[in-house]
């Protein structure tokens, strides 16, 4: 896993260098819990729709848009598609839009993202829809920390508690940036853990770049009866020392010479 | 294809009811509600089948993206409440998830123009097709009486992608028998006439009709045609309309920005340039008032069409 991780990191920094411009910090930040999603927990057939388990998998919601990169990343690697396909980020005429889009048919990609505090919405629906079939698979939804302060957020743990989805698992990649600062600093979250017990949630906190408390959490959650949430404490920017915990690099793209030096570092490891 | 009785009747009821059919037929239909079931009446929906529908309570962000989450797991996804609260409450959610992911949601809005009544402007959309039109992949319907309603309803349950429906909260005086056939494809021509054409749909085409009715005793023969799509905008009957009267009016329960009137507009400047009227709000909020005094004040009266289409026909 540490290998996957490292190889999604250095590719998503490729990605946005090719791209000139992109989300660096928040895609690196949720780079280890997709990876272990990815590797251990999610039952998503590689043959996508092709294979006839295609309705039975589970369904991964990335609320937070635009850390694209690292799904694109991860879901190349990981085989549902060619890593050709990553060199076209947010390039004219490509699947790998800036934001995931379900309109233009790239295998992993389940819903279009990107304005945020929506994603949890259609995990709620999506959920409800899988109970009334009775589909036993679970729906994950990866939101990021700054995306907490829209409403609709709010509004969505309150019809996940009211509809007791016990097959909907939230994962908040908390890595406390926002474009404008710290989420303290811009408008607090906290307490973000008593907040979601209250609003009916199992809360795991853990460290989002130790694959086995991401692992454990997930397991936990995925064998739980109850509507769970995982608070994953990351570090934005994480893997790249200039890149971390440093809010300039929300939306910026990396030059040549930064390139090389955030790959080298990684490659080091 | 127009009755001959005239019978007042709730398109809410008929909406509610055409619910609960289409659910008995079809287990894949879900409803949803943000607290307004009673007045939308998605609450019949809810006592036929109570585990195929979820009240979202007062929460219309959420409830669209619900609605959207439903579809693509694969349901046929009907969600109601206010056009005020189903369309600008809520209209990111409509873009980017509903539409941008082409999910199969039909946003059917009760309450929608200015004929909210007393509750006044907060609660009156006048915007809502406009809104509506906007958005890429949106199909948007304004029937005009319950035979109507109940088979755009029908229709929109058999015909996968999004699709923004509204209904009046008023009662409506039937228009249409029995023989009457909603055809998605094309503008209705429901009177024929020379002199000026009468462009319409929702609860001003009684209007419109009675309007011509007495046009025509004073020697004026207008054309009248029902537009009940808005989205995409079938242009034919229009065009073919337009070029033998060279003289369009626009009548409708919404903005003269963005709805019917503009989406004549947009299809006469590109199809057969000719003058265009349009009768509808101005770029205004509602008030408070008894609805028919209100359609009066706006002019959407068949009393008050009848003297603006007058007034029109002498300006060369």
């Amino acid at each position: 896993m540490k290998e996957f991780a490292k190889k999604v990191r250095c590719d998503i920094l490729r990605m946005i260098y090719n791209a000139k411009s992109g989300h660096p910090g928040g895609a690196l930040s949720c780079v280890d819990i997709l990876t272990v999603l990815y590797k251990k927990i999610l039952n998503i057939p590689l043959e996508w729709d092709k294979s006839i388990d295609f309705k039975k998998r589970d369904r991964f919601i990335l609320s937070k848009g635009h850390a694209s990169p690292a799904l694109y990343a991860v879901l190349a690697n990981a085989g549902y598609f060619s890593t050709e396909l990553l060199n076209g980020f947010r390039i004219l005429g490509s699947k790998l839009q800036g934001h995931p889009s379900s309109r233009v048919n790239l295998p992993g990609i389940e819903v279009s993202t990107g304005s945020l505090g929506q994603g949890l919405s259609i995990g709620v629906g999506l959920a409800l829809s899988m109970r009334l079939d009775n589909i036993n698979s679970k729906v994950y939804v990866l939101l990021g920390d700054g995306e907490m302060q829209e409403g609709s957020v709010w509004e969505s743990l309150m019809n996940a508690n009211n509809q007791k989805l016990d097959n909907l698992v939230i994962i908040i990649d908390k890595n406390r940036l926002q474009i404008d600062g710290t989420t303290d600093e811009v408008k607090t979250l906290e307490p973000l853990d008593e907040k979601l017990k209250a609003f009916g949630f199992e809360v795991q906190t853990i460290d989002g770049h130790n694959f086995e408390e991401i692992e454990t959490a997930l397991i936990n959650a995925k064998n739980s009866k109850n509507l769970c949430a995982i608070i994953a404490n990351t570090i934005k920017g994480k893997g790249v020392k200039f890149m971390e915990n440093n809010v300039s690099w929300h939306g910026k793209a990396p030059d040549k010479e930064q390139l090389d030096m955030a790959l080298e570092e990684l490659n080091a490891l | 294809m127009l009755s001959k009785v005239e019978e007042i009747k709730s398109p809410r009821n008929t909406y509610g009811e055409t619910l609960v059919e289409l659910g008995a037929k079809n287990p894949n239909i879900v409803v949803l509600d943000a607290d307004l079931s009673c007045s939308t009446q998605t609450a019949k929906f809810h006592k036929a089948y109570p585990e195929r529908f979820f009240n979202c309570g007062i929460a219309e962000q959420d409830m669209m993206g619900t609605a959207a989450g439903l579809a693509y797991g694969g349901k046929t996804v009907f969600a109601s409440t206010f056009a005020m609260f189903a369309t600008a409450r809520c209209l990111d959610q409509i873009r980017n998830t509903i539409c941008y992911s082409k999910l199969n949601v039909k946003i059917v809005a009760t309450h929608g123009g200015i004929t909210v009544g007393e509750d006044g402007a907060s609660h009156q959309a006048l915007e809502d097709i406009a809104y509506m039109r906007a958005i890429p992949d949106m199909k948007v319907m304004v029937p005009a009486d319950c035979t109507e309603v109940k088979q755009v309803i029908e229709y929109a349950a058999n015909t996968p992608g999004p699709m923004y429906i509204r209904i009046p909260r008023t009662n409506l005086k039937t228009i249409f028998d029995s023989s009457y056939q909603f055809n998605p494809n094309s503008g209705v021509k429901l009177r024929d006439g020379k002199d000026i054409t009468l462009v319409t749909n929702g609860e001003t085409l009684w209007e419109v009709l009675s309007a011509a009715k007495s046009l025509s005793e004073i020697g004026i023969d207008a054309e009248v045609l029902h537009y009940p799509v808005v989205k995409p905008f079938h242009h034919i009957a229009l065009k073919e309309s337009a070029q033998k009267t060279k003289k369009v009016v626009v009548i409708e329960n919404h903005s003269i920005i963005g709805g019917l009137g503009s989406a004549v507009c947009e299809a006469i400047c590109r199809y057969c340039p000719s003058k265009v009227y349009r009768i509808g709000t101005k770029d205004t909020f509602g008030q408070s008032g008894e609805q028919r005094q209100l359609m009066e004040f706006y002019g959407l009266t068949d009393r008050k069409i009848y003297e603006k289409v007058i007034e029109y026909m002498d300006v060369k």
